[in-house]
Order: C-alpha cells, then structure tokens, then sequence
C-alpha cells in the first residue's frame, strides 16, 4: 500500500480489489472444491488436486457420486429428520421464548425479577458441559406413550427437540426487542379491555418481525448444524440427522471422497442458498448477538 | 412501573412458564447435576447402586506429583552411564507401584520430565491423557482467541470501506459460518491429506516445488495447528461482522475531525477507531474464548485426539468417558473443570468492563 502514491486513486481501487479477491479465494475455493469434487470419479478428484483443475468441473463429469451416494445410505430419511427436528424446535422457540419474554418485559409478577435473572445467568452455561448429565437424565426421563407411562428418550424425536427449545439467548434476543416497543400501545389495549394474550397474539408479535427472523436464524443454525447431541443419543438409522449420517461414508476402510462430497453438498448448498437469498437478515441476527456486551 | 395495568401475577407465571420450565430442566438441572455425579461413581446403566465418593474423581484427574530422580551408582559412588554415554536411573515404575515408602506417586504415570544436574526432574500425573487435553484445550483456545479477533477485525475494516459490490465480499466472507463445522471438518480432512493431498499441492506450487509434503493431521508438530487454522477460517465471519457493527456506531464526525486534522491512517485507527472498540473487542475475544473451549467436533471427525494425544481436548475427552465408557461421574467432572475455567474468563470479563465504567 505504502508504495502507491495518494493521489493515484485508480491504482488504489484496484489494489483494494486485488485484497478484497484475495481474500475472497480464501473463503470460497474450499467450499468451490466440495461442489466440483461431487461431480468427479474419486481418481480424478485426487489426481486434479495437483492443478487447477481441482476447481474447476472438467473431465469425467457426472452426478454418479450423488445416485452411489444414495445408494450407501438413506440420504431422504437424515434429510427429513433434520428439517423436522429443525423446523419443530425453531417454531416451538419462537412460540416459548417469545411468551416468556412478553411476561417479562409488559407482565408485573411476584418473582420476575429473580427468574429473569437466572435465565440470564444461564447464558454463562455452554451445552458441551452439561450434555454428560443431561444424557443420563434422557435415558431416564418419563413420558407419556401409547402404552402408558414409559421411561428413556434415547432414540426419539423428543430427545433432539425439547431439550432446544427454550435458552437464555432466544429469551434474551425478545427481551431487548420488546423494550423498544412502545409500551403505551399495550396499556391502551387494556385499558380496552383485551386479554394478555390477546395482546401478545395480536399486538405484540404482528411488530415482531426482525426479531422472529433473527431468533429463527440461530436457532436454525444452531440446530440444524447440531452433532455431539444427536451422536450420543441417537442409534436408530430412521430418526438420525444429517450431521451423524456422515459416519455412512467416513467410517469406511477406503472412503469413497466422491460420494462423501457429494454428501456434503447436498446437505449444506441448501442451507448455503438460503443464507444467500436472505444475507442481510443472516448477517444482521448474528450483528445482534453482539450487544449483550 | 408497578401499575394495576400491568399486574398481573398468574397471566405473568403463565406465560413465563414454559420458557422458565425448560430452562429449568434442561439446562440448570443437569448443570447442578454434573456437580453432584462429580462426587459419586455413577455410570450410565449399572446394576451397582451409585456411591459417594468425595472428591476422588478429581483426586483422579488433577493429582500431580514431582519427583526427583537420582542416577544409579556403583559401590564408589561413581554414576552409571549405559553404552550410548546416558546416565542411569532407576526405573520409575519402582516408586509408583506399590511402594510404601512413597504413597503419592501409587498409580501416577510420568507427564513429562526434564535434566538437572546429574538429576532428573519427573512430574508424574494421575491422567496424564487428561492433563494433556487440559493444555492443548488451553493451547488452542490462547492461540484461537487473538488470531481469530485480530483477523476478524482486519476483516471488518477491510469491508468497513465504501466501495460498489462491498456486500458481495461481506456476503462471501461470512459463508463458512452457517456451514456445519462437521462438513467443514470433513473437507479440511481431505484437504489436509498427506503425500499428494490438495494444500501439499498448493503449497508446492505456490513455492514452485520447494515445499516438502506434511502429513499435517498425522504429525504431533503440525495437528494441532492445523485444527487451528481450520477452526479460525469457519469461525472469523461470525466475529467480522460483531466488530463491524461495532464499527458502525462509531460517530462519523470523529472520522471528519480526524480528517481536518490531516491525521495518517494509523493515527485514525489507533486514536478514534480502536477507543470506540474497546467494549466489542472484550465481548469478541470472551464469544470466541467460550466457543474455543468447547472444541469438540473438528476432534472427532478428524483425530479422535491423535496423534500420540496431541490433539486431545476436554470436550473429547469428556464425552469419550461419559459416553464412550458410559463413565457418567469421570465425563461429568471434566465438565465442570471445563465450566469452572469458562465461569473464571466470564468473571475476568466482567471486572473488566466494570474497570471501563
């Protein structure tokens, strides 16, 4: 930069650009390589890695990765298991942490004060510590089934679920957002009379926008993306996500790369098209993360 | 506040409680729960009933001894060397199994020693497997903190600039933060490769051949390393974008001021910029440090804690016993070791913001 002279604006710009490019390769030719690997027999993708080509969808180019791939392992099955343990747990946060927080933040109650501050103090806790105990507790955890009152949660949907679906955080995020709204909009329905949940319902979330989207986003993420969870509690092949479903191809003695990123590109262009088409909201929900300083 | 409008105690109960209620007991039961298993030998599915135990199950992972070795000598008092020139010294095995005379070191294995003298210096850990994933966890989280914060603000400067397609960048920088760590894990595996493996390549091509192949998951020198630079290229877009809106809510009439002012661009920086960072800078660097700790994933797809326990962690270790060994009090303990390490960064982090204050 120092060699440039101020006054030289048009090489500036292109030196800006040269960085920011550079920089750009960084992030996207690994991700680059995943996708065109997919389209390779596995003897060219580990010959290609010696030029160029190994970027670029040349050669022997086929989808025979994807078709062999789900051949080896019931790729709809972890697909659908991970949109629905997502998609379940993302809409009960909405729903849970948005109620606690309306309580919180509009609701005068005995005790309020102490429990907010608990959950906060929650956020402090990382998952990863308290996954040991808690894997004891689901082998142990009642629940009502057809047959009366069973006990253990290893292997079930609920066990990837319920545990997710309140957390300091998504509580936290509502709390903040629901302190901008104007509060007499909510005492003048009262004064006419509406229920708290009336208000809640028909108040209170229709202004919720931006927050729903960010704690929708986290938890999206959070979950979908979720492994030393489901690992421990999860054996049974019909209820496993993708993440765990990996093991299908790495745990083989010769793995078969060209399968394996072909399973990496189905199970993360996806969610990679979705951030893509809604970066802004993406970037703006983790942004917001940041104020709890 | 406390108005008749708004008071209303079981309306309020109500509605916090399903919030509250799963909190409660999903996260703040089995938090005091991974204390309570600490002290016992309970295992995830036994026929013996749990027993207290006190606080042998730390005794177990944190006990430490030193010991100092004195070499082996003839009946003149001279010290014996073997043929290739080392000193002799007893075996150690002869004061840690059932020597009476030295009862701290009964079962402790050796950690690591060094020379003094005609002497060597042992120190001998009851875990010597957890002691290492202590220090490489501690390792990765203070070389992953600085280097992840630092390049993450170089990041937020770099797309801080106003230029036509600035969002594009910003968009492609965040990209490896919504994709799994596992796949990530897996691809930098393959990248990894040893021999004729894709960064081998780039690399010699890069030096026109000078470079010398690695296998950089296979050798203790470089593993560790390598989860690190991996782990910082998936995780910096997440603390770009935290210091870039730190970035925004400095007020641009100070930029203006420091412009008039004729100021170089370090001098912005460093007298405008990084003043309105301070409170994002320690919020970054505790996220990351929380995050760091937490390494689990990248282990297990990628080491399993190999080579020779070069990239053992705490995670991995704790669930490889509370899991893999279904040792729910010896996984439970590592757990709240890692907590309490996390709790003190968090109470570090307080007290120094409260200094700002």
């Amino acid at each position: 930069m120092a060699l440039v002279s101020p006054d030289n604006r048009g090489l500036r710009l292109v030196t800006r650009y040269a960085v920011l490019i550079l920089v750009a390769v960084i992030f996207v030719f690994p991700l680059l390589f995943m996708g065109v690997s997919s389209l390779k027999p596995d003897q060219q993708l580990l010959s290609d890695t010696n030029s160029l080509r190994a970027f670029l969808p040349v050669g022997d180019i086929s989808f025979d990765n994807y078709s062999d791939a789900f051949h080896r392992a019931p790729i709809g099955v972890f697909v659908l298991n991970s949109v629905l343990v997502t998609g379940v747990t993302v809409l009960l946060t909405l729903f849970v942490c948005s109620l606690a927080a309306f309580s919180f933040v509009f609701l005068d109650w005995k005790g309020r004060d102490v429990i907010f501050t608990i959950l906060l103090a929650t956020l402090i806790i990382p998952y990863e510590t308290i996954f040991i105990p808690l894997l004891l507790m689901a082998s142990q955890l009642p629940w009502i089934g057809g047959g009366g009152i069973e006990f253990g949660w290893l292997n079930t949907y609920r066990v990837q679920i319920i545990p997710f679906i309140a957390d300091g955080l998504s509580i936290f995020l509502f709390v903040q957002y629901f302190k901008d709204l104007p509060r007499e909009l909510i005492e003048a329905s009262r004064v006419e009379g509406a229920s708290w949940w009336m208000i809640y319902r028909k108040v209170v979330l229709p202004l919720s926008g931006p927050v729903i989207a960010t704690a929708a986003i986290l938890k999206f993420l959070f979950m979908y993306n979720q492994y030393l969870w489901p690992l421990m509690v999860v054996q049974a092949e019909e209820i496993r996500p993708v993440m765990v479903g990996l093991g299908y191809f790495t745990d083989q003695l010769n793995v078969p790369w060209g399968e394996v990123m072909a399973y990496l590109t189905i199970i993360t262009v996806p969610v990679l098209a979705f951030y893509l088409s809604l970066q802004r909201v993406f970037i703006a929900s983790v942004a917001s993360t940041g104020v709890k300083g | 506040m406390a108005s008749k409008l708004t008071r209303s105690d079981r309306a309020g109960w109500l509605m916090a409680l399903p919030g509250a209620g799963l909190i409660a007991t999903f996260i703040i039961l089995p938090f005091f729960l991974a204390f309570a298993f600490s002290l016992t030998n309970q295992r995830l599915a036994s026929p013996n009933p749990t027993e207290y135990v006190g606080f042998e199950n730390y005794r177990d992972l944190l006990g430490l001894s030193i010991f100092t070795l004195e070499p082996e000598r003839n009946e003149a008092g001279d010290v014996l060397v073997d043929d290739d020139g080392q000193i002799e010294y007893p075996r150690l095995r002869k004061f840690t199994r059932n020597n009476p005379d030295y009862p701290k070191l009964q079962g402790k294995r050796e950690w690591f020693s060094w020379q003094s003298g005609e002497n060597r210096t042992v120190v001998l850990a009851s875990d010597v497997v957890f002691m290492k994933a202590l220090v490489n966890t501690i390792t990765f989280v203070l070389v992953v903190a600085p280097v992840q914060a630092g390049l993450a603000l170089v990041l937020a400067l770099l797309i801080n600039q106003k230029l036509r397609g600035i969002s594009l960048f910003r968009a492609v920088y965040f990209m490896p933060v919504v994709v799994s760590i596992v796949v990530v894990s897996i691809l930098w595996q393959f990248i990894y490769s040893p021999g004729d493996g894709l960064l081998n390549n780039v690399l010699s091509g890069l030096t026109f051949g000078a470079f010398q192949p690695r296998d950089w998951l296979g050798e203790t020198s470089t593993a560790l390393g390598a989860i690190i630079a991996m782990s910082v290229w998936q995780g910096v877009g997440f603390h770009m974008v935290i210091w870039l809106s730190g970035l925004q809510t400095i007020s641009p009439t100070l930029y203006e001021a420091a412009e008039i002012e004729g100021s170089s661009k370090w001098q912005v920086f460093r007298y405008v910029t990084w003043p309105g960072l301070r409170n994002t800078a320690i919020l970054i660097l505790i996220v990351i440090t929380m995050q760091a700790f937490a390494l689990f994933a990248q282990i297990d797809v990628m080491t399993q804690g190999g080579p020779l326990d070069s990239t053992q962690v705490l995670v991995f270790q704790a669930v490889e016993r509370g899991y893999g060994k279904q040792d729910i009090s010896g996984g439970s303990t590592i757990s709240v070791i890692l907590f309490v390490i996390v709790l003190c960064i968090s109470l570090l982090q307080r007290w120094l913001t409260r200094e700002r204050n």
